[in-house]
């Protein structure tokens, strides 16, 4: 099986990049693989504990009705198949107050995610445009 | 020789430089690399026939042995019917795009 | 060691931090790391080799950005580290700049050239 390490850059809600990324951990994951993951910059606000599902008054139905997933929630999955190491930058971290994440996730920084690179099949890296 | 996976997430009418990954494709091809683009998000908006000033057709007039495939999610969440698409452009989706991540010593690189 | 081409195209992230750029400061956290990296900057990333950019005088809601990003010098330290960076030559041209702006030490490759630069490198990172 394949080590595929990802950083991503985006905030979520913002851009689709962000995914198209879960669809990939998902589809490596289902496939056996390891996947290990570098949030950096306003990715680190993907795992963040306190997102909560929204109602939408457009078509007047309830948080429960919409059963809207957060990111956090997929990433909760994800990281449940313990296939899964998610590393936040902590300096991301710091400077936007995104410290209280999921569980699962831990702080990291630059150097975790070139040690990763070297350890990996392969690397992804997706910016943010 | 390498491989290359070159992921193309952009169109050519939101963004200027879109031919730099299609230029990309071709010259590491030209210097026989085994080079493979894969379409997605926006990036597929090019694999409807009659797109104007198509970088995709630029690429295949160029005829180098490049494999390219456009992500089924993308094509079905703009209604891009899988057939027919710009000649050449195959279907495929993210198990496919894994299976190649997984592969060793391929270069992969997202746009 | 796998050898990294780290490339930055997108300019100009905001001017909230010294870090901005972001990518220029992380490949040069990595080189320290220990990393075999190289920078490349293409699209509107080759203004930051431009000299004498100034990010200074920003006050907001009486709160003064006292260390504002030095792009420029970013670029100059990340040669000084021992880092090959190159720009886009093309790239470069397309928006008016003289070759006499650019910092000391990086290199210009053309566009026909990067097929070159990738093949010598393992892994591309694409930012």
């Amino acid at each position: 099986m394949a080590t595929i390490t990802i950083a991503l850059m985006d905030p979520p809600y913002e851009a689709e990049t962000t995914t198209t990324a879960m669809r990939i951990m998902d589809a490596a994951v289902r496939k056996g693989h390891q996947v290990n993951i570098f949030a950096y910059e306003g990715a680190v606000n993907l795992t963040m504990k306190d997102q909560e599902a929204h109602p939408n008054p457009v078509k007047g139905t309830t948080a429960e009705e919409e059963d809207h997933p957060s990111s956090s929630r997929f990433i909760a999955g994800l990281l449940a198949t313990e296939q899964v190491d998610w590393i936040n930058c902590g300096l991301c971290v710091d400077e936007r107050g995104a410290g209280n994440w999921i569980d699962g996730a831990r702080r990291g920084a630059p150097a975790d995610f070139f040690a990763w690179t070297q350890e990996s099949t392969n690397t992804l890296v997706i910016g943010t445009k | 020789m390498a491989n290359y996976l070159l992921i193309e997430s952009r169109d050519p009418f939101e963004y200027g430089d879109t031919r730099y990954m299609y230029d990309m494709a071709a010259d590491l091809a030209r210097k026989g690399n085994n080079v493979t683009l894969f379409l997605i998000q926006n990036g597929v908006l090019v694999t409807r026939p009659g797109v104007r000033s198509n970088p995709l057709n630029h690429l295949f007039q160029q005829g180098q042995d490049i494999r390219v495939f456009a992500d089924e999610f993308s094509l079905r969440e703009r209604g891009i019917p899988p057939t027919p698409l710009v000649g050449g452009v195959e279907v495929a989706d993210v198990d496919f795009l894994v299976d190649l991540l997984a592969e060793e010593d391929t270069k992969a690189l997202w746009h | 060691m796998s050898k990294i081409l780290s490339i930055v195209e997108r300019a100009y992230h905001g001017t909230l931090e010294e870090q901005d750029d972001t990518i220029l400061w992380m490949s040069h956290i990595l080189k320290n790391a220990g990393a075999d990296i190289s920078v490349l900057l293409r699209s509107n990333a080759v203004n930051y080799a431009v000299r004498g950019q100034d990010a200074s005088g920003i006050t907001i809601g009486g709160v003064p950005l006292s260390n504002p990003p030095k792009l420029d010098e970013d670029v100059q330290s990340l040669v000084g580290a021992g880092v090959d960076t190159y720009v886009v030559r093309e790239d470069v041209e397309d928006r008016g700049i003289n070759e006499s702006e650019l910092v000391e030490g990086i290199t210009l490759v053309g566009r026909d050239g990067l097929a070159d630069l990738f093949d010598a490198h393992d892994a591309i990172w694409h930012w």
